[in-house]
Parts: structure tokens; sequence; C-alpha cells
């Protein structure tokens, strides 16, 4: 759906973006992680034809970007670095407005396709009101109607759940998922990794304008080869295991070995008391903070 | 995308303001001279005015004359420097772009709206200043020419009709360049600021006899041609130099708005 090759923003003497290959695949829900500044908008404004690449390409469901915009633009919605609208106009005449401005989508449906997504966003009950009027996560759910208005096959959302409540949020999140099963392709630029960990299949991360990580949620977060152990009865765990602690941390030990049932079985055959015992996995913060060399000033966790 | 910007136009409050502002000197002037019955002696103040109190269905023409020097242009430069800077400053240049609307026929979209704004706002004047002008300085059937013939009811009708073609197309310079400065900046008001302070320049040369070189190719140098309109017989001449000289700016600041515009790195 998005590829980029080797794709490189220069800004004067600034590299914004340093020679990033995305591979985004019809059917993923793609978490594409940086910190504030890392590059992430400048390549999303790229793969979209807004700001034009240094080098490199960028391939937009097959197609050549900027020069095929005309041809898959329609079938692409976005959300980018914020919502925006006419204040002045309410929520439905900017849907219209925007809809009225290009191809795909016909006028006829254009009304019932209106409903349809204010509906779907939630915004269905304030369509009609001036959006001067609305709240900071009014405005991001008209963007996303915006975005969703001819049924994209492709959405990239930049920041989507940017101003809104912890409710909000889980309910774009919901949405979000439900275009997903539906069968289309989502790219989710974020700084938050507990958004990208709940949402997304595969995982980008960008660090200072370079791609450093591209994979699988799940093989990123596949067990490590040891087993943490919580036991009250650390010191004797400490001698049987002879060496095979990796780690202590007050009751939680890190074992050598992937297998627990084995584990476990030799522990308690010696009386050691176990409270917890599973695989280790390494968690997306983990991984990103690894990736990422320096660890200090990275990507926002919440 | 051209009706959609022409139903933007016509759907914001600023369009009607500002034509409601542009119509509110030359009613007072109207109701000024209606109370006091002191026209300007004939061939000083604003073209047609002494005119004016002998025959209130000139009174379109002075009115159109009253705005034209500064009014008329500081709309046309709000309204154009708007045009692209306003819409990056909201951020929603951006979602059109990904629409997508092509750049280039954003831009021209952009200047039809303009040009019909302008069209509009000269019009509604002219139409307000007809009520005005009839009801406060009452009509008399026949109106002297400039050159001191007479002209017909039909004949005044269809010449204004040309004047506000002429005074339209006049604007176009000021549009034009105002577009371009709105291509360059994320500010509107910046960009309004920078077609004025252009016309301001054009208007102070026009008065400096050292500039002489110059001034066949300023922008203003023509607007006040349309007088020329109503002369026994019309004299054309400055009214083509005028015309085709905003052609020249049209085609050469459009020209770099469109190459700044569809190379531009689009940040806002």
């Amino acid at each position: 759906m998005i590829t980029t090759t080797q794709l490189t923003k220069r800004y004067g003497g600034i590299l914004a973006v340093d020679g990033v290959s995305l591979d985004v695949q019809p059917g993923d829900i793609y978490g594409f992680l940086g910190a504030n500044g890392s590059g992430k908008t400048t390549t999303v404004r790229m793969v979209l034809g807004l700001v034009l690449a240094t080098s490199g390409s960028v391939d937009l469901l097959g197609r050549r970007m900027p020069r095929a915009g005309r041809a898959v633009l329609p079938r692409v919605g976005a959300l980018v670095e914020g919502p925006a609208a006419y204040g002045h106009l309410s929520g439905r005449a900017n849907l219209a407005l925007l809809d009225s401005s290009g191809t795909g989508g016909t006028r006829r449906s254009r009304s019932t396709r209106i409903d349809a997504v204010l509906e779907q966003v939630g915004l269905a009950a304030v369509g009609r009101r001036p959006v001067k009027a609305y709240s900071l996560g009014m405005r991001q759910r008209l963007g996303l109607a915006a975005a969703l208005l001819r049924q994209p096959e492709l959405l990239v959302l930049d920041e989507p759940t940017n101003g809104l409540d912890p409710q909000g949020i889980r309910e774009i999140r919901e949405l979000i998922q439900g275009l997903h099963r539906r069968g289309t392709t989502v790219f989710l630029s974020s700084h938050l990794l507990a958004e990208v960990e709940q949402l997304c299949t595969r995982v980008g991360v960008l660090d200072r304008g370079r791609l450093v990580l591209q994979d699988s949620l799940a093989s990123l977060q596949r067990p490590t080869g040891r087993t943490v152990v919580h036991t009250p009865d650390h010191e004797r765990a400490h001698v049987l295991l002879d060496g095979r602690v990796e780690h202590r941390e007050g009751e939680r030990l890190i074992v050598r070995g992937a297998d627990p049932a084995a584990l476990n079985a030799l522990l308690v055959a010696d009386g050691v008391r176990v409270r917890e015992l599973g695989p280790e996995r390494r968690t997306l913060e983990q991984v990103v903070l690894a990736a990422t060399e320096h660890p200090d000033h990275q990507v926002g966790v919440s | 995308m051209i009706r959609t910007e022409l139903v933007k136009t016509l759907r914001r409050p600023r369009t009607w303001v500002t034509i409601l502002l542009l119509n509110a000197l030359p009613t007072l002037v109207a109701v000024l001279l209606a109370l006091t019955d002191l026209g300007p002696r004939p061939g000083s103040g604003p073209a047609f005015l002494s005119a004016v109190l002998a025959d209130g269905t000139l009174f379109p023409l002075a009115a159109l004359a009253i705005i034209l020097p500064l009014f008329l242009p500081v709309a046309v430069a709000v309204v154009a420097g708007d045009s692209v800077a306003g819409e990056a400053q909201q951020g929603t240049l951006r979602y059109l772009l990904v629409r997508p609307v092509s750049r280039t026929r954003l831009l021209v979209a952009k200047l039809v709206a303009v040009i019909a704004f302008v069209l509009l706002a000269v019009v509604v004047v002219a139409a307000v200043a007809y009520v005005v002008g009839s009801v406060l300085l009452g009509d008399q059937a026949l109106a002297a020419s400039v050159s001191g013939t007479v002209l017909t009811p039909a004949q005044v009708a269809v010449r204004t009709l040309l004047a506000i073609g002429y005074i339209t197309l006049s604007m176009l310079g000021v549009a034009a360049i105002a577009l371009l400065l709105s291509t360059m900046t994320d500010s509107p008001l910046a960009a309004a600021l920078g077609a004025l302070a252009f016309l301001i320049a054009s208007s102070l040369l026009l008065t400096l006899d050292a500039a002489q070189t110059l001034q066949p190719y300023l922008p203003t140098r023509y607007w006040l041609a349309f007088v020329d309109l109503f002369r026994d017989p019309i004299f054309w001449r400055d009214i083509v130099r005028g015309i085709g000289l905003q052609a020249v700016y049209v085609v050469v600041f459009l020209g770099a708005a469109w190459a700044n515009f569809t190379t531009k790195d689009i940040t806002s």
C-alpha cells in the first residue's frame, strides 16, 4: 500500500528524513512511531505528495507519487497533523465542501455518506453546529469523518487521538479496528507507544530521520528465550538453578531457558514456592528504547 | 473546483461585510451632496462628482470613482492575499491538496473566485449608487458626456456596464500580485499588505516626473481611464492599453504564482 525507497528530505543543512524505506502491506495496521521532531510528519507529507522528496521515491497504492496523486489519493483518507475546517461553517457543510472539491464520491450519494460518517465518528448530533463551537476532540472527530468520507482503502492517520479524552480514545480505537476488520489498511503515526501497542500489527520506528526498526509487533514481542520467575524463596532458587539466573530484582528472577514448564517442575520438586512464572517478553517500550540508542530524550511513554 | 470556490466566497460573512463597507463612503457622499447641494467645481474632486448634482443617474460612476483608487484595491488585496495563505493558515490547504485538488486548478479557481468577488462588489456598488443617486439627487433625462455632448439614457447604461467591466479588469493586476504573495507566505496579512505596498509605490511613482519612463508599466496607471468611456466619441487608447497592461500583470504574476505553488513543500 505504501512503499518508500531510500526516501530523503533535506531542509537546507538539516536532514529531516534520511533514507527511509517503509513497507506497508495490505491489511496492516502499521504503527509509525517516533519522538516529536523525528521526521514522522515530513514522511507522511511526502507519502501524500504535500512535501516533495529530495531523493528516493514513494509508491502509494502501487503508483509513483506525487505524479499519480490524482489517481490514487481519492482512494486514500488522511488526517495530517491535526484536523482543519472552516470555522464559520457547520461540520456538515465542511464535509460537503471538501467532498465537492475533488473527484471520487458522487454528488448524489454525498448527503447519505456525510450522515453515515458523522454517525460513525459520533458527531451526528452536532453536525449542523458551526465548527468554531466545536471542542478539540470534536474537531478531531470531524477530521476523521472527512478522511472516511469516500470509504478509502488506505487510511493515513497522524496522531488521530490527539485531544481526545480516554473515552474518546477508546471509541476511535474501536472505530479503527472495525474499519480494519472490513479490509481497510491503516497507517497510524504516533508518539504514543501504548496506542501503537494496542492497535497495530506492524511497527516502524523513526529516530532522528532514520528508520531504525520495522517488523511485525508479534515478532518484536516474541519470547526472548528466558523465563521470569517470581518466588519468595529466591535464595534457594538461586542456589538450585546454579548459574542460570541472569538477573535478580527482589523476588523476580530472570532465568536462562525457554521452557517455563520444565523450570516450574524443577523448582516445585525442590520445594521452592513459585508465585508467578512465564516466558519473558519484551515490551514495545523496551524494543523501541533499545533500537533508539540514546534513551534519555526518547519516545514519550504513556 | 471553481464552483466550490465561488460557494466558499459567497458563504463567507467577510465577503458581504466588505461589500457593505465599500458602499458606505459613496452613500455618505451622496447624502452630504443632497443635504448641502455643494458639489466640487468641475475638474476638481473625484471624477463625475461635479456632474452628479445635475443628474443622479451618473452617481454610480461617481461612486466607482470614489472607491477605485483605494478602497476597492484594498478589498481585492485582502481577498486575494487570503486566498491561498488563509487556507494554509487554517490548515485546510493540506486537506484540499490530498483530497486531491491539483495545485494548478486550485490557483485558477482562487483567481476566478477573486474576480467574481470584484465583479460582485463593483456591480453592487453601482446598483446601490444608482438607487441612492436617483432617490437623493434626482434624475434628469439627459446626461452630459465629459466632452459636453448629450448622452441618451441607453448610452449611459451601456457605457456604465463597460465601465464596470473595465474596473473589474483593472483589479486583475492587484489580484495576481496578491495571489503570488499568498502562495509565498502562510500569513494572509503579509500577502495583503505586500500587495498594497506595491500599489502605494505605484501610485507614488505616478506623481513623480523622474519616474516617467516607468509610468506606462505601473499597475495603477490606466485605472481612471474608465472616464474615457464617457467621452464622445469614446477615447479608446488608454482603455486598450489598460486592458493590455492588466493582462501582462496577470500572465507574469500568475505564472510566478503557479511556478512557486506547484513546486512548493506544503508544510502548513
